[in-house]
C-alpha cells in the first residue's frame, strides 16, 4: 500500500494514497458528517454536508469525493465549516415534512440524527415541501417522494449496484425528483423488488410495505392457527435493532419472541432450505449425470433474481432450477404435511414468513404454483425490520428472552440449511449433498472455500470422484450480466458450458444483507453477519441437508423421494418471460 | 433480449438511418433525442422505448436526460406552441405578465394544451434578442416588445392557421 503524508486538523497522519479525505479522516478518528454518501456506492457529492477546508486553498472541498495528496493539510472542523454545514442541513430540512413522530424511520433516520447532532431548534427558511403523491403501486416497496432529500442513494443503488434501472432522477434544479424509470409508478418499471433502495435510503422516502398489522390480526383471530417461519439471514441481523452486535446468532430468541407475540407454531425456513437442497441437489445431479435438463443449473431461491431473469434473461429460463425457494417450500409443507400431522384444517392455518427480503412479499403471489396446497402457501411476509418493530411495539424485551426451540416436524435444520443466508451458501449446501448423491459418501471437509467471500463473482472447480464440477457464484445484481453473457456465448458457439452450476443472489453478500434487513448495512456489517451464519453452521451437529432427521422423515412419510410426483406438485414451480415495462 | 417487442411506433427512414449512424458513438443519446423531437414535435413514450431498445440504453436514462434539458418535451405541444422568454431582460420587462395573460386568454396552464389542440404555452430561457424584451416566439415567428393588449390579436392570427 503506498501512502501519503497529510495533516488533519494539524495532526500528521500517514494515509493510503488515493483514498478520499473522508475515508482518511475517519480512519484517523475525525468525524465528518455525511448524508448522501454511502460506503457501498461511488461518491455522489450531492448534499454538501461533508465540506472541509484545505489550507492554502480558497474553496471548500467535499470530503467524500476529494482525494488526499502529499502534504495536504485538511481542516475538518471550525466554526465557519460548522455554520456552512448547518445551513445546508437547514435548507434540506426546509423541504422535508415535519412529521417525524409519525414516520416509519422515527429513531432510525439519518436526517433526524443529524438534526439532533447539530442541535437544530428552528429552521430559518420558509418550508417548501413538494406536493407529490405517494407511490403505493408495488407489493413490496412504498415510495414517498415528499420525504426524499434527493441524496441519490436509491437511484445509484438501483443502477450501479443492482443494474436494474427502475429508478431515475426526473427534472432538474429544485424541481428534481426521484421517480420510476420513464416516470411511471414503480410497479410498471423493471423493479425487481430487492428493496436495496429502501435499505439505503437515509430517510423515510422509500420503505417496505408494512404488513405488521396482518400478523397481529391473525394472532387475534380465534380458530386461526398461525404458523411462522424465519429465514436463515434473520437470525444474525435482527439483534442489531436491539443494540446487539451484527452477526450475533439470535435464533432461539426469535422463536421465543414469536411465541410471546402469540404465534401458534414456530418453524424455521432452514428446514425448507434443507428440503430445497434435496430437490435442487437431486435435480442438479440428474441434469449432470443423466442429461435431464439444461446445464448450467442456476439457483432460483432469490425472488428478486428470478424476477430479473424473467425480465432481462428470459432465454435462461430452461437453466433455472424448478425447485421453489425455501420460503415457498416451507409454506407448502406447512399447509399439507404439517396440517395432516397436526390434524389441522389447512384453511385454518395462517402461514407467515419472516424474511430479510422485500421481494419475498412479491414471491408469494408470483404464480399459481404459490398456492400448491390449495391455499396461499404463504399468506404474507414480514421483513426483519418489520418483525423488530413489532417486537418493540409489543413490549417484548428481546435481549432478555430465553433461547427456545422450533416446533416439529418442520423446524429442525442442518448447517447446510443455515448457510443459505450467505452468498455462496446455497452452492455450498448443494455441493455437500450432490457429492453424497454422486459418490455415496460425504465430503471429508464440508466447507467449500472457493464459494465463500465477498468477491462479486466467485468461480471454482470441485472434484467429485475425479469429475470436475465447475461452479460460479454471483451476488449484487450488477455482477450477474457478464456471467450470463458467458453462458449465452458458449451456447451460441456450441461450446461446452463454462459452468455446471451457478448461484445468484440479488443482494451484495447474499440474504444477510437483503433489502429488508436492519438499516446501516455496510461491508463491515455484512462480514460480521456472514461470520455469524458460518458459526451457526459449525455449531450444528448435522452439517448436510440429507442427514437432517426431519428431512428424512418428511420423505418417508409424505414426499416419497426427491423429485417425486408429490415433490413436484408441492415443491417445484415454473418461470415465464415478463415484460420489462408494463406501460 | 427481453419479451418487449420493439415498441410500436414507426420511425422515418431518415431517423432510422441517423440512429444507425450514431449508434456506437459516445454522446449519441442527446443527438438522437433531438432528431426524434424534430420528427414528432415531442418525444413520445413509445419513441423513447424504441430508442432504448435500439441503443440498449435503459429507459430510465433516456427520461433522465429528456427531463433534465428544458428543450425536450415529453408531452405533445399544441399546433402552435407559444414560447415566452423568461431570460433576465424579458423577465424584468414583464415576461411573467405575458404568461399570466396567455394562461387566462387560453384557459390553460404552462406546458398544457388547449382542448382544441391549437395552442400550448411554455417558458424558455433567453431567445437571444434581449433588446426586444419582452420576447415571445410562436412557431418560427418572433414577437418583440410585446404588450399584453397585443396578445388576443397574435392568438387570432395563428388560430386555425
Amino acid at each position: 500500500m503506498s501512502t501519503v503524508n497529510i495533516k488533519i486538523n494539524g495532526i500528521p497522519a500517514e494515509v493510503e494514497a488515493g483514498s478520499t479525505i473522508l475515508t482518511a479522516a475517519r480512519k484517523a478518528g475525525f468525524k465528518i458528517p455525511t448524508l448522501c454518501y454511502h460506503p457501498d456506492l461511488p461518491a455522489w457529492a450531492s448534499c454538501g454536508i461533508c465540506v472541509v477546508k484545505i489550507e492554502g486553498s480558497p474553496k471548500m472541498l467535499r470530503a467524500c469525493a476529494a482525494t488526499v495528496s502529499e502534504g495536504m493539510s485538511v481542516i475538518t472542523q471550525d466554526p465557519e465549516i460548522h455554520e456552512i454545514r448547518k445551513t445546508v442541513l437547514e435548507l434540506i430540512l426546509s423541504t422535508h415534512p415535519n412529521d417525524c413522530l409519525q414516520c416509519l424511520r422515527n429513531g432510525q433516520c439519518e436526517l433526524q440524527t443529524m438534526a439532533a447532532d447539530f442541535g437544530i431548534r428552528e429552521v430559518p427558511f420558509e418550508a417548501r415541501v413538494q406536493e407529490i403523491p405517494r407511490d403505493e403501486s408495488s407489493c413490496s416497496i412504498v415510495f414517498n417522494p415528499q420525504k426524499c432529500i434527493k441524496c441519490g442513494r436509491c437511484v445509484n443503488v438501483c443502477q450501479q449496484l443492482q443494474d436494474v434501472w427502475a429508478l431515475e432522477f426526473i427534472g432538474r434544479g429544485d424541481g428534481t425528483r426521484m421517480a420510476g424509470a420513464g416516470d411511471v409508478v414503480l410497479n410498471e418499471t423493471p423493479c425487481i423488488k430487492c428493496g436495496q433502495c429502501s435499505a439505503h435510503c437515509p430517510v423515510g422516502a422509500i420503505y417496505e410495505v408494512d404488513e405488521t398489522h396482518k400478523l397481529l390480526e391473525a394472532i387475534h383471530t380465534p380458530d386461526l392457527h398461525v404458523a411462522v417461519q424465519i429465514a436463515p439471514a434473520v437470525r444474525v441481523a435482527i439483534g442489531e435493532a436491539f443494540g446487539m452486535e451484527p452477526g450475533e446468532i439470535t435464533t432461539g430468541k426469535i422463536y421465543a419472541a414469536l411465541r410471546r407475540l402469540g404465534v401458534d407454531a414456530v418453524f424455521d425456513t432452514n428446514f425448507a432450505a434443507d428440503l430445497t437442497i434435496m430437490e435442487e441437489g437431486t435435480e442438479f445431479v440428474s441434469r449432470l449425470t443423466k442429461g435431464t435438463g439444461a446445464i448450467p443449473l442456476i439457483t432460483s431461491c432469490c425472488p428478486a433474481w428470478t424476477d430479473y431473469m424473467e425480465k432481462y434473461f428470459p432465454d435462461m429460463i430452461p437453466h433455472f432450477s424448478t425447485a421453489k425457494s425455501p420460503m415457498m417450500m416451507q409454506g407448502a409443507v406447512t399447509k399439507t404435511y404439517y396440517a395432516q400431522k397436526a390434524n389441522i384444517d389447512p384453511a385454518k392455518i395462517c402461514s407467515v414468513a419472516i424474511m430479510p427480503c422485500t421481494a419475498k412479499k412479491y414471491e408469494t403471489r408470483r404464480s399459481d404454483n404459490m398456492q400448491s396446497s390449495g391455499y396461499n402457501d404463504v399468506d404474507f411476509v414480514l421483513t426483519t425490520r418489520e418483525l423488530a418493530r413489532l417486537i418493540k411495539a409489543q413490549g417484548i424485551e428481546f435481549t432478555k428472552l430465553p433461547d427456545e426451540k422450533a416446533d416439529s416436524p418442520i423446524g429442525m435444520y442442518s448447517g447446510a440449511g443455515t448457510i443459505f443466508g450467505n452468498t455462496g451458501g446455497v452452492m455450498e449446501a448443494a455441493i455437500r449433498t450432490a457429492y453424497n448423491l454422486i459418490t455415496g459418501k460425504n465430503l471429508e471437509k464440508v466447507e467449500v472455500d472457493a464459494v465463500r467471500g465477498m468477491e462479486g463473482v466467485k468461480r471454482g472447480a470441485i472434484n467429485v470422484d475425479g469429475t470436475e464440477v465447475r461452479v460460479a457464484v454471483a451476488h449484487g445484481m450488477a455482477n450477474v450480466r457478464d456471467l450470463m453473457k458467458e453462458v449465452q456465448q458458449a451456447r451460441e458457439e456450441g461450446k461446452e458450458p463454462p459452468y455446471h452450476f451457478i448461484e445468484v443472489m440479488a443482494c451484495r453478500g447474499g440474504c444477510i444483507a437483503g433489502g429488508g434487513q436492519p438499516y446501516f448495512t455496510t461491508d463491515e456489517v455484512r462480514r460480521k453477519r456472514v461470520e455469524g451464519i458460518y458459526k451457526d453452521d459449525e455449531a450444528s451437529t448435522v452439517r448436510c441437508s440429507h442427514e437432517n432427521p426431519e428431512i428424512i422423515e418428511i420423505y418417508k412419510d409424505f414426499l416419497g423421494s426427491p423429485n417425486s410426483h408429490t415433490a413436484h406438485q408441492y415443491l417445484h414451480t415454473e418461470y415465464v418471460p415478463r415484460p420489462l415495462y408494463r406501460k | 433480449m427481453s419479451v418487449n417487442a420493439i415498441a410500436d411506433i414507426e420511425f422515418s427512414s431518415e431517423l432510422t438511418d441517423f440512429i444507425t449512424e450514431w449508434k456506437e458513438k459516445p454522446g449519441n443519446l442527446i443527438m438522437i433525442l433531438h432528431k426524434v423531437q424534430q420528427e414528432f414535435g415531442f418525444i413520445p413514450r413509445e419513441a423513447a422505448m424504441k430508442v432504448s431498445e435500439l441503443l440498449d440504453v435503459p429507459l430510465a436514462k433516456i427520461y433522465g436526460v429528456a427531463t433534465f434539458y428544458h428543450f425536450f418535451k415529453l408531452k405533445k405541444p399544441g399546433k402552435h406552441n407559444i414560447q415566452v422568454c423568461m431570460g433576465t431582460a424579458c423577465y424584468l420587462k414583464g415576461g411573467q405578465d405575458l404568461v399570466e395573460e396567455l394562461q387566462s386568454l387560453l384557459g390553460v396552464e404552462l406546458e398544457e394544451v388547449t382542448d382544441d389542440g391549437e395552442f400550448s404555452i411554455e417558458t424558455v430561457r433567453c431567445v437571444g434578442c434581449c433588446g426586444l424584451a419582452p420576447v415571445m416566439v410562436v412557431g418560427d415567428e418572433v414577437f418583440g416588445k410585446v404588450e399584453k393588449q397585443q396578445l388576443p390579436e397574435i392568438i387570432a392570427k395563428f388560430r386555425n392557421r
